[in-house]
């Protein structure tokens, strides 16, 4: 499913709104994330799961061919954790644990 | 970093401040949103959002775990997962905005 999907079957159920209303919230939600993000901080969607930022600090790599050094300058990455409701709905309602 | 954690809450702030719903409706279309999203990943579907990232659902074969605390080796049942694959794009602005900070 790709965002204009979601967006189609969001104003499906949803009748009263206008598709570009649709389009909108689902923005609204994705900004609001992505913002969020860009502060440092984390997002925890309770049941589905939450979003945080990880920092990964500035290293000496390696090209693995020529074996030279390089320097990998610090980073940040986001990161998603599964929500514990949504593992056990991927698997049948059982909770098999966290297998992160 | 403000060490802040954004929820539901914020996200039905923000639909109702950008779209002009009632807070409400805002809050129920937060919901529906996400179980959408959820759905589709329990209906093994992914879920790709441009510009934001993909959610894709991985099968698990079993393989042979070991509790770290007594070492002791347990099997780790076959299972599936969602992962969330970040986009270019997000990763970027993450770190465009931290980086250098």
């Amino acid at each position: 499913m790709i965002k204009s999907e979601l967006v189609q079957r969001i104003a499906e159920q949803n009748p009263h709104l206008y598709q570009r209303d649709v389009e909108n919230i689902v923005n609204a939600i994705l900004d609001e994330i992505v913002d969020a993000l860009k502060g440092g901080d984390r997002v925890e969607l309770r049941g589905f799961g939450a979003f945080s930022v990880k920092n990964r600090p500035a290293r000496i790599g390696r090209n693995p061919r020529t074996g030279q050094k390089v320097e990998v300058t610090e980073k940040y990455v986001p990161f998603f954790k599964t929500g514990k409701e949504m593992r056990e709905r991927l698997n049948g309602g059982k909770d098999l644990g966290a297998d992160d | 970093m403000s060490g802040k954690t954004v929820t539901r809450a914020d996200l039905c702030e923000a639909v109702y401040q950008k779209v002009g719903l009632s807070r409400t409706e805002s809050a129920d279309l937060v919901e529906q949103v996400l179980s959408e999203i959820s759905d589709c990943l329990v209906s093994g579907e992914a879920v790709k959002l441009s510009s934001f990232g993909s959610f894709l659902v991985r099968s698990k074969g079993e393989r042979i775990g070991r509790n770290p605390k007594t070492g002791e080796e347990v099997p780790i049942s076959p299972r599936r997962v969602m992962v969330f694959r970040p986009s270019n794009v997000l990763k970027q602005k993450i770190n465009e905005s931290l980086v250098g900070e």
